[in-house]
């Protein structure tokens, strides 16, 4: 009975089905290729808007824009100078700071840690990495400033105050808020980035090779530094690169502790400020249409450009990286 | 250790013993650098937890999760904030993730390697690290300038386009985890491709999928840039999406800088919600996953 009543009413269900494969799976691609193809539009109406929007601070200004430092909404004067290079500075400390803190971590993570902690501990470094940006911020306005102003600004002067060439990079204040205060945050706000790609490249080294280096006699810091680093350096590039374009584009934390002045000076403790986090703070205060809120915008476009170009090279040498160890 | 001196080596005896201390010194010096590297950085997350801890358990009262924010000495809560907050997190989900699960399906299953493919890959991992506060004036520009006023739904949509990255990477990395196997079982078996791409390909990567979602989720909820510009905070109660919409991390922007002091025990509170929030779904998410790519 069954069967009887099954058996003619098959093939129109297969046809059926078949119809609907014809129908549904250009549909399907089509629909997947046009997501896809929306992402990159994404990408390039971000650019559009932002350049849009910040050309008349371009048209008042003119190229001056980029070189002035001044900026002055009493007398309607704005300049990018300083926050560029608040921005490059603050990034530039992080980095310095967070490199060795991530190397070694990857180095310990890699080599020296028994397996049972290696995980727990590499999990708790990526966990740092999750902490909301605020956080970040509220800890290193609490936390970090008081004894900066307290202990380590003071200390740093009375120690360098006196030579020549450093006393300048430790003039100022105590406030404990300024550039350094920023590189630190930022330091510890990248370092489980670069840490991740470290590792992952660390470990992705073909096992042969360090055992060949350890049957040769070389110690735990030999392999290291001369087979493992050798044999990653570009994705050991590619990380720390792509901790600097995250270091560029930090907002909260860096608003909270990089004290909110704008110029330039060559002292780690002056307050400075970001492109981000002027853009966090003045934004507030700029009625739409005006040319401050345009010298914003332009500020973003500058530095949408600092940081994609530099997201762009460290995905460049990632990609090498891979590739690379694909080959060998 | 494995520090004696090679074989080959016919110099003075001394000499080379000398070279092996030395080698050994090197390797003892780099292993406690590294060991203090990887314990400051453990301090600091120590430090974050207990800071939060110390300073927000305090203000965890049942008043905070059904008071609206209100002036100081008033006391206010932080319940629209939250409210607004899962608001804005879930419409966000809800708009970044059917695109980021399509453009992921297409990077996996059709575009693979062509130019289009590669170029929508590399724009997505560039949207994974572009600064978030551009997305919010970007939004600002293209959402709230052209309307005339600030509102929840434009926050959700500048918390969509960071969110969305995320699931592109996860779904295209999970689903090239598919084996090719099951897809061949499954056209064998007469289904058209977009069949077996969502009911095999999608369903046996399912727990990956999951997990970009939650990833995403618990990266989108703590932003407190892209907001700024778009839902802009509000202080009293309010549901409605198309008006300016508290939220948990622009509370916590606001009362963190302000002299009160029932407010910076809000903001530290309220701080306290968000990172355990944030951590626990990470937490939950990297047990559930031992091994996959972080």
């Amino acid at each position: 009975m069954d069967g009887s009543t099954q058996q003619p009413a098959q093939p129109t269900v297969a046809k059926a089905r078949h119809s609907g494969s014809l129908t549904g799976d250009p549909l399907f691609k089509a629909l997947a290729m046009a997501t896809g193809i929306g992402v990159l539009l994404v990408l390039g109406v971000i650019i559009a808007v932002m350049a849009i929007g910040g050309i008349p601070a371009f048209k008042a200004f003119g190229p001056g824009f980029l070189f002035s430092a001044v900026w002055n909404p009493v007398t309607q004067h704005f300049g990018a100078a300083a926050p560029v290079f608040g921005t490059l500075a603050s990034s530039a400390l992080g980095l310095l700071i967070a490199v060795p803190l991530a190397f070694g971590t990857a180095f310990w993570l890699t080599a020296l840690a028994p397996p049972a902690l290696s995980s727990v501990i590499g999990m708790a470094v990526q966990l740092l990495a999750a902490v909301p940006s605020i956080i970040f911020g509220m800890w290193g306005f609490f936390v970090l400033v008081p004894p900066m102003a307290h202990y380590v600004q003071p200390t740093a002067r009375h120690l360098f105050g006196h030579i020549p060439g450093l006393s300048a990079l430790v003039a100022g204040a105590p406030f404990g808020t300024g550039l350094l205060t920023a590189g630190l945050i930022l330091a510890i706000m990248i370092m489980p980035s670069i840490t991740a790609v470290m590792r992952d490249v660390f470990v992705s080294m073909p096992a042969v090779l360090r055992e060949s280096a350890y049957g040769l006699g070389a110690t735990r810091w030999e392999v290291m530094r001369q087979v493992v680093l050798p044999w990653s350096r570009q994705g050991v590039v590619g990380g720390i690169v792509l901790g600097m374009g995250r270091a560029m584009g930090e907002t909260m934390a860096v608003t909270f502790v990089i004290g909110d002045s704008n110029h330039i000076g060559w002292s780690l403790f002056a307050p400075s400020n970001t492109i981000a986090s002027l853009i966090a703070l003045e934004f507030p205060e700029s009625p739409a249409g005006s040319l401050k809120l345009a010298s914003l915008m332009a500020l973003g476009a500058i530095l949408m450009a600092i940081s994609f170009i530099t997201l762009w090279c460290s995905r460049m040498l990632l990609a090498r990286g891979e590739a690379q160890a694909g080959k060998r | 250790m494995a520090s004696s001196p090679p074989a080959s080596s016919l110099s003075v005896s001394g000499k080379s013993r000398s070279r092996a201390l030395q080698r050994k010194a090197m390797d003892r010096l780099a292993t406690v650098l590294s060991w203090c590297a990887t314990f400051l950085v453990v301090f600091v997350l120590g430090s974050i937890l207990w800071t939060l801890l110390k300073n927000g358990l305090p203000g965890l009262t049942a008043a905070l999760f059904t008071r609206s924010m209100g002036a100081p000495g008033q006391g206010g809560g932080l319940a629209n904030a939250i409210v607004g907050s899962i608001l804005q997190t879930g419409l966000a989900i809800l708009l970044g993730a059917p695109a980021g699960l399509m453009t992921g399906i297409y990077l996996a299953e059709y575009g693979s390697h062509s130019r289009l493919a590669r170029a929508v890959r590399f724009v997505s991992d560039m949207l994974l690290s572009a600064p978030s506060i551009l997305i919010g004036l970007f939004i600002y520009m293209a959402l709230v300038a052209p309307l005339g006023h600030f509102s929840g739904f434009a926050g959700s949509v500048a918390l969509a386009i960071l969110a969305m990255p995320i699931m592109v990477r996860t779904t295209e990395d999970m689903l090239r985890l598919v084996p090719l196997s099951m897809r061949e079982a499954g056209i064998a078996l007469g289904a058209p491709k977009w069949r077996v791409i969502l009911f095999i390909c999608v369903r046996a990567a399912r727990g990956g999928i999951i997990t970009g979602v939650l990833l995403a989720i618990a990266r989108v909820a703590g932003e407190t840039a892209p907001l700024l510009f778009t839902s802009l905070g509000n202080s009293e109660w309010s549901l409605d999406m198309r008006r300016p919409m508290a939220s948990l991390p622009v509370a916590i922007y606001q009362y963190a800088g302000s002299a009160y002091q029932d407010w910076m025990q809000q903001a530290w509170t309220g701080a306290l919600l968000v990172t355990l929030g944030v951590l626990i779904i990470n937490i939950v998410v990297r047990i559930g996953i031992r091994g996959g790519r972080t």
